[in-house]
């Protein structure tokens, strides 16, 4: 304030300087530690992918045969877990958002949002001590009734520990972020275009389906792939469940023999391994954390462009 | 069928009567819930005239997931006859959504039960009085597990709180241009991380760091808890933050206060149970995370207060080890498992419950 400039600029105190400077420093960590998972992952997978193929667990013929039947089958888990949450987290989600009365609305909200709190460790122990014995008497139907049918051909798993009722737990876990993505979607939906459907006429389902649907449905897409990310990446009911075999690629959802899943082999077999074969799974890891990023990115790019343009800010 | 109003006498069919317009076709409010209730008695009637003809046992889920799957049914093709196609496709949609949201719960109320009812053969006094030290078979308990959890997701809090608010300060209240849209973005793909990587992570780093291949520490686990909860913190505290209204800060402004203070003082205050809120929810969702502790703090059957020096036991790692290496006889290794689960089931539920709470009581009242 010493000079009578036109325009008098605020006082820079040091405390400012101080405070600022550390709210930087905060989000340039996060954004150094994000940088740090990728190359601390390289570093140590390097040794794994020039080693000798015959030294990993296994002897496979090259690294990418290790790592291929275990993306598969975390693809394909993951797969097959959307294909039954999506359908039910976006009924929810509409329920939620359309058709539950106001005032109950936010408590069934917190009753899917107990779902997502349920540690993982005890999705596993559900789903093998309670899901598998359940589900084994249709699996046995099933076989014997549609085994032609190439995804149920025989033998049946005497256990249930099949690939389905792996994706049938991680359905369920996956359910809760589905359902609060779109529903937030959902409801920012203009009010506007709601009203005028229904002013023509249109019964509730109608107006979801010309206002609602068009509307959320870049948010639907995004909320689909944020389930996908976190069922790829889902370990303990995979290790707990599943009953793999390694190196094996099957589509078959009823048998004993499985595909394993990256992250379901990474825990089942890390605390007994030494040597190089640490870090063949440090790579296994590196793998799912490049395709998970990727399809977070594209989940939240699409997010985000979306917000711009809603009503709701 | 029953005129409730006086006909007009220029009305032809004055013995029918004049039936509301409005309401004409149209099944009336209470049908669907008696549809409803109907549906499940004939279902559950058939499960128990088959229990009664030998076959299985009464399964009250599937009772009522398939009475739920009849309703559907029933509800559209009556609505069909009565009130045409329309309106058939509209009840069948409504129904449709709320089967899903039962069907969400069915596992839910299943999980809940099983725990409770399997968690409870151990869930006395021993198992919090003692670790798994020298035991084999019966006996023992989580003491070690339960140290151990509240240990590293302690320091977990302790990393990630100062670091999650500052950052969310930082996009509120400073943050302009590419950097502050940076870090939102990757803060949004942080939270898909998934849990296993950022223990393969914290293994890679300290691997490197300390030279030790085969490295196991309670400390890495928290600095892997620490990548996962991060995220979660930013967000709800930047959600907090902006909430905050901005009179507040200008009246702040104009009696001369800095900025910096303006924050400490009067935005944080404001904020501070929304904050905490979040900071609670955060805690709840990594307490019970397993792979990454799995990885990097390893297992152990002993007792360790030290965070920095040898293998550190937490409740998820505790479970899953006692459902995965038990004894010859497996029966207490699976009470103790059980018994694990519903302890970290209580608190997590209990964190939930605590950051409701807090929403609940220390919201500023802001006259709206």
């Amino acid at each position: 304030m010493t000079t009578a400039s036109a325009s008098p600029r605020a006082k820079l105190r040091p405390a400012d300087r101080i405070f600022s400077g550390s709210t930087l420093l905060a989000g340039s960590i996060i954004l150094a530690a994000l940088a740090a998972v990728a190359i601390f992952l390289i570093a140590q997978s390097i040794p794994a992918l020039v080693a000798d193929p015959a030294d990993l667990k296994g002897s496979p013929a090259s690294f990418w045969a290790y790592v291929g039947p275990l993306a598969f089958g975390s693809v394909w888990a993951a797969f097959l877990a959307l294909i039954i949450a999506l359908p039910i987290a976006y009924g929810i989600a509409l329920f939620i958002s359309h058709y539950a009365p106001r005032r109950v609305a936010q408590g069934l909200g917190y009753i899917i949002d107990l779902l997502a709190a349920v540690p993982s460790v005890v999705f596993g122990l559900w789903g093998i001590k309670v899901l598998a014995p359940a589900v084994t008497p249709l699996y046995n139907w099933l076989v014997d009734n549609v085994g032609w049918f190439p995804l149920f051909t025989p033998p049946v798993s005497g256990t249930g520990r099949t690939i389905l009722t792996v994706a049938i737990v991680l359905a369920v876990m996956i359910i809760p972020i589905i359902t609060a993505v779109s529903r937030e979607v959902f409801l920012q939906t203009p009010r506007l275009h709601e009203e005028a459907a229904l002013a023509l006429g249109a019964t509730r389902w109608e107006m979801i389906q010309v206002a609602v649907i068009p509307f959320g449905r870049p948010g639907m897409i995004s909320a689909a792939m944020l389930g996908l990310g976190r069922a790829l990446g889902e370990t303990m009911v995979v290790a707990m469940v599943l009953s793999p075999s390694p190196g094996l690629i099957t589509f078959v959802l009823t048998g004993s023999q499985n595909s394993s899943t990256i992250a379901g082999n990474i825990a089942l077999n890390f605390p007994e391994a030494h040597g190089i074969d640490v870090n063949g799974l440090i790579a296994t890891g590196l793998i799912l954390f490049v395709i998970t990023l990727v399809i977070n990115s594209i989940a939240r790019f699409v997010i985000n462009r979306r917000k711009a343009f809603s009503g709701a800010n | 069928m029953t005129a409730t109003m006086p006909s007009p006498p220029t009305s032809p069919s004055t013995s029918q009567g004049i039936v509301n317009s409005l309401t004409t076709g149209r099944l009336p409010k209470w049908a669907p819930w008696a549809l409803l209730v109907g549906s499940w008695v004939v279902v559950s009637a058939v499960f128990a005239f088959l229990q009664a003809a030998g076959g299985g046992d009464f399964n009250i889920a599937l009772a009522i997931f398939l009475g739920t799957i009849l309703f559907d049914l029933a509800i559209f093709v009556i609505a069909y006859l009565v009130e045409g196609v329309r309106q058939a496709k509209d009840r069948l949609v409504t129904s449709l959504v709320a089967t899903a949201f039962i069907v969400a719960l069915l596992p839910l109320i299943s999980l809940l039960f099983t725990v409770i009812a399997q968690g409870l053969h151990r869930f006395d006094i021993a198992f919090f009085l003692n670790s798994m030290r020298n035991v084999v078979g019966e006996g023992g308990g989580g003491l070690h597990a339960i140290t151990g959890t509240l240990l590293i997701t302690g320091m977990a809090t302790l990393i990630s709180v100062p670091i999650g608010l500052l950052t969310a300060i930082y996009l509120v209240e400073y943050g302009r241009g590419p950097l502050s849209r940076a870090i939102t973005f990757f803060v949004d793909v942080m939270t898909g991380i998934p849990s296993i990587v950022a223990g393969l992570f914290a293994f890679a780093f300290f691997a490197l760091i300390l030279q030790d291949p085969g490295i196991r520490f309670g400390f890495g686990g928290s600095v892997a808890l620490s990548l996962l909860m991060i995220p979660v913190v930013v967000r709800s505290s930047e959600e907090m933050l902006k909430l905050v209204p901005n009179e507040l800060r200008e009246a702040s402004y104009a009696l001369g206060v800095p900025k910096w203070l303006t924050i400490i003082k009067i935005v944080i205050p404001t904020a501070i149970a929304g904050i905490t809120t979040g900071i609670t929810l955060a805690i709840a969702r990594v307490i019970g995370e397993t792979a990454p502790l799995l990885i990097i703090s390893g297992f152990t059957a002993s007792m360790n207060y030290d965070l920095f020096n040898d293998r550190m036991m937490t409740i998820p790692v505790f479970v899953y080890t006692q459902y995965a290496n038990p004894g010859s006889d497996v029966q207490p290794y699976l009470d103790r498992a059980w018994a694990g689960a519903l302890t970290l089931i209580l608190i997590v539920m209990a964190l939930n419950l605590i950051a409701r709470l807090i929403a609940r009581i220390f919201s500023p009242k802001l006259g709206r």
